[in-house]
């Protein structure tokens, strides 16, 4: 039986608070003169029925809902693999300027000098920052960065003459999902690389899969156990030997910003999370922000239109008869960049190293101080995040998942679960260098007591969490149900 | 630095507790040749109120809207943002959450999630929703690659009215795949050739309003794929259904769309908004989330993302897409949008749009213009000039008019046409001094 839930009612949707006649802005009006729409446009359609709101009920109803939102400016939000670090509030005065804010895309070059600046500032100090020779921006999102990442080694292989025989993209096990699906994605076939005792790559079970097929070898660094893959040098050899691509997955960059950089490592190309690592706001799925880093060989394969300095001012350079052609709509997430900028250049090269080595410090104490009730999966220094088994609550009946739902209950939003899927009853929690020593101790509190709970009363954790607007989701449910449009009552869910 | 809030006491007592001396002990997995020797060769850090000075004086290189008027379309547009937008998605708990995997704490995003679901699927009068993909452009190419899946065919048509950067994008995604691009031609600015496409395509992929704005005949699109037995793929632009007949009335199979005018600035084109509906026969099939309805244990009704399965995190290369993160903030603020708008305000601008649109017509042409394509426009047009229309867009920006976009790089034989834009934020003033400069530039 749940017990109660937090007595805040379930909010209405806003389609219910919709009353004939009203209206939640103020349009511009029209004096240009009236029209026969017929003759304009031809048929008209029925009405849209969108609620009809008054500006104020517009209002409360965003804003209340928010307060059924957890976000970093709410609390502590330790997600594995996602960097959820502070976002500067300085970033979001600099992307609501109105000369980035209100500027078209399509308008002559000359007249938008001052963004083609910004983009190829971001750009300049990501080069060094990662070791890259060049830097694009037109990928929208991390996915879509690798993705792109894997289309300009498919175009350099064809250009070799070698597209027709490099079918295969090797991924480690521990990859993210998005890995496997990108290389799909790009008509690649998939072959899973076995990870090591120790959480690195098995150096023999790589150069068992290599073989002139190979197309690239899809490496997350640090890895998504948290750890350095110390042998990343050779790795990137052995399949530079048959002719294969190494693509490094950057979600994980946060620990190496200004201590180590991977275009040093031996990698060909990598993507980076601009919405982990350089702190533009996650926005609860989006926008993210994909940047990726080329060495020079794969630069004549870059996304059309290419932005490049030419006598100390940036140009964009449409003729490229090698691209693999367009990504996205434009020039990818402008404002994002300009977030991104600021953040950058808070840091400077005096401070940038302060990104890798405080999350590094943070996730190493994390691990240090839970490392009684929940052990490492590698007894190993982390990097910027930790990778901890739950593994011995399980004969209570206790899953990696109900210690996370019961650390809601505690306040703290829950570590990444079940991730990566080699590492059983895994929680994989990230604390980034923004977080005080005192909010750390206070989530370390929090896990220590829920584990000696699930020793003692692991029906709290089965319950969990108590404290929210609802309960765990019987998300079967929604499966069966597939309510994922409102309708107006009476309500027949949709069966598909 | 504000952000890193570790003082040495802090520094020192976190070092004990990990047993190690110094944070350099913590990178000792790093291979010495790999570490870096010297600090980075970037910029010394700025403070605050550098940053910001800084930043103004990059974006004050830019000829923003505040002094030109906007006649510049294709495909982001320059329409009226209510307040409320920038209000409601500027709050922290919206701004910095991750995505809601999990839904006990993030039961606020998810019911907007699934109101913009169902305004969505409203809009364009289809069965459903995603909770929103990159931009227009990818969701029309992540519709073709669904297409190619479910219909087990290679190839694909898309029409030369379709944005040439959609157009370029699909190509790219395609090619990337093996799946064979096909473009059909159009006559006087509507799409042509149906007849000549057979059972090979698994789809055909139509926009309308067009790139030129023209209004595509989408019952003739509809026996088309049904001859063919190819999914019918239509993108359109959202504010155009706020008085159109929508594709899902013309039995659509996938209705795309780029969401910017719905509430999103235009932001030097990103970030922006993907749309894209269905019927609901191909719901396991389609890419990005989906957030349902259901309930907790004790009966309590909730939100969720659903039909996980189809996701890359489960199914890796077996998924639907690799898309992952979406443009959950610009949905958001078209959440917003269209709820501050409601029944009578979406019909209002797309009215207004036809109107200015209308006049806009009428006075250019009496100003030396001439309407390129005859067919019915809505909010976007085609102008021929008697000269190459990319001189005479730079003479007006002189006069402080953002004209429209000069053709010539887009199709041959376009040199002196220009692509103008009209939405409801024009006023008769401003589109009468466009014509009257149009008019003194022309001579």
């Amino acid at each position: 039986m749940q017990r109660q839930t937090k007595s805040v009612p379930v909010p209405q949707l806003i389609f219910e608070r919709s009353r004939p006649g009203r209206i939640g802005c103020s349009l511009p009006k029209a004096d240009t003169p009236e029209v026969d729409l017929s003759k304009a446009i031809g048929q008209t359609r029925d009405e849209v029925k969108w609620p009809e709101v008054s500006e104020l009920e517009v209002m409360r109803h965003f804003v209340n809902l928010s307060h059924l939102n957890y976000g970093i400016e709410t609390g502590f939000y330790p997600l594995g693999s996602c960097t959820m670090k502070y976002n500067p509030r300085i970033n979001e005065v600099t992307a609501s300027m109105s000369g980035f804010r209100n500027l078209h895309p399509l308008q002559p070059d000359h007249t938008a000098e001052g963004a083609l600046e910004v983009l190829l500032s971001v750009y300049e100090i990501l080069e060094e920052v990662t070791g890259f020779d060049d830097i694009t921006m037109q990928p929208v999102a991390g996915a879509h960065g690798e993705m792109t990442c894997l289309m300009l080694i498919k175009a350099y292989h064809e250009s070799r003459g070698e597209g027709a025989m490099r079918t295969l993209v090797l991924v480690p096990d521990s990859a993210h999902g998005t890995n496997p699906a990108s290389a799909a994605r790009c008509g690649y076939d998939v072959k899973t690389i076995p990870t090591d005792a120790d959480g690195n790559t098995d150096l023999e079970a790589l150069k068992a899969a290599l073989n002139e097929s190979v197309a690239a070898f899809m490496v997350t660094n640090p890895s998504t156990l948290g750890l350095f893959e110390p042998n990343i040098q050779e790795v990137c050899k052995l399949v530079h030997a048959v002719g294969g691509q190494v693509f490094c997955d950057g979600a994980n960059m946060n620990a190496m910003v200004g201590t180590t950089r991977p275009g040093d490592h031996g990698f060909d190309c990598m993507h980076l999370n601009l919405h982990k690592t350089f702190s533009t706001p996650h926005g609860g799925g989006g926008p993210g922000c994909g940047a990726i880093g080329l060495k020079r060989h794969l630069e004549p394969f870059l996304p059309a239109p290419a932005l490049k300095r030419v006598d100390g001012k940036p140009v964009l350079d449409r003729h490229r008869p090698l691209s693999i052609g367009r990504v996205s709509s434009f020039y990818g997430q402008f404002l994002m960049a300009v977030r991104a900028l600021t953040y950058l250049l808070a840091y400077g090269k005096e401070q940038m190293s302060h990104i890798s080595r405080y999350s590094v410090l943070n996730a190493n104490y994390v691990q240090a101080r839970l490392r009684e009730v929940l052990p490492q999966a590698h007894n190993r220094p982390c990097m910027h995040e930790c990778v901890l088994t739950a593994q011995q609550y399980k004969k209570n009946g206790v899953r990696a998942l109900d210690i996370s739902k019961r650390l809601i209950d505690y306040g703290f939003h829950p570590p990444t679960n079940y991730f990566p899927l080699i590492v059983p009853e895994c929680l994989m929690i990230e604390p980034t260098e923004t977080e005080a020593k005192e909010t750390l101790d206070a989530f370390c509190d929090a896990l220590i007591a829920i584990c000696h709970e699930a020793n003692t009363n692991p029906d709290l954790l089965h319950e969990a969490p108590t404290t929210q607007v609802v309960g765990r989701l019987d998300e079967a449910k929604a499966v069966k149900l597939l309510d994922v449009k409102w309708q107006h009552a009476p309500e027949t869910p949709a069966t598909v | 630095m504000p952000y890193v809030p570790h003082t040495e006491a802090d520094v020192r007592e976190m070092l004990a507790t990990i047993g190690v001396d110094s944070i350099d002990d913590l990178f000792v997995e790093i291979p010495d040749d790999l570490k870096l020797k010297a600090p980075l060769n970037i910029p010394s850090s700025m403070d605050e109120a550098q940053l910001t000075k800084h930043l103004q004086a990059l974006s004050e290189k830019n000829v923003d809207l505040s002094r030109v008027t906007c006649f510049l379309g294709a495909g982001i547009y320059d329409r009226f943002i209510p307040a409320t937008v920038g209000a409601v998605i500027s709050r922290g708990e919206y701004l910095t959450a991750y995505t809601p995997y999990q839904p006990e704490v993030s039961q606020g995003y998810l019911q907007t999630i699934y109101e913009f679901q169902s305004m969505i699927a409203e809009l364009y009068d289809m069965d459903l929703a995603n909770a929103s993909m990159y931009d227009g452009a990818t969701s029309l190419a992540e519709a073709a690659i669904m297409a190619t899946g479910i219909k087990h065919r290679n190839k694909v048509a898309v029409s030369a009215t379709v944005h040439p950067h959609y157009r370029q994008v699909l190509e790219t995604y395609c090619w990337a795949m093996g799946v064979e691009v096909d473009t059909l031609g159009h006559v006087d600015g509507l799409t042509s050739g149906y007849d000549g496409l057979d059972e090979s395509y698994a789809c055909v992929l139509v926009q309308t309003p067009s790139f030129y704005g023209t209004i595509e005949d989408l019952a003739a699109l509809r026996s088309a794929c049904d001859r063919i037995g190819a999914m019918m793929i239509v993108a359109s632009d959202p504010t155009s259904c706020g008085i159109m007949p929508p594709p899902g009335q013309f039995g659509a199979d996938v209705v795309v769309g780029e969401g910017q005018p719905l509430g999103i600035p235009m932001g030097f084109g990103g970030p922006l908004l993907g749309l894209f509906a269905c019927k609901k026969e191909f719901v396991r099939n389609i890419p990005g989330r989906i957030v349902g309805r259901t309930t907790d244990a004790a009966g309590k009704s909730g939100f969720t993302m659903t039909l996980r399965t189809r996701e890359q995190d489960i199914r890796r290369e077996k998924a639907t897409s690799n898309i992952c993160t979406n443009e959950a903030l610009m949905a958001l603020a078209s959440t917003v949008y269209m709820s501050a708008l409601g029944k009578n305000g979406i019909r209002q601008v797309a009215e207004t749009t036809v109107r200015n649109t209308q006049y806009a017509i009428e006075v250019l042409t009496a100003a030396g213009g001439k309407l390129k394509f005859s067919a019915k426009v809505f909010g976007e047009f085609v102008l021929e000039l008697p000269r190459s229309a990319a001189s005479i867009q730079a003479e007006l920006l002189d006069h402080g008019v953002l004209a429209g976009l000069p053709l010539g790089e887009y199709e041959a034989g376009m040199e002196n046409c220009l692509l103008v834009a009209v939405t409801e934020k024009r006023t008769k003033a401003e589109i009468d001094d466009f014509a009257a400069k149009l008019k003194q530039v022309l001579g």
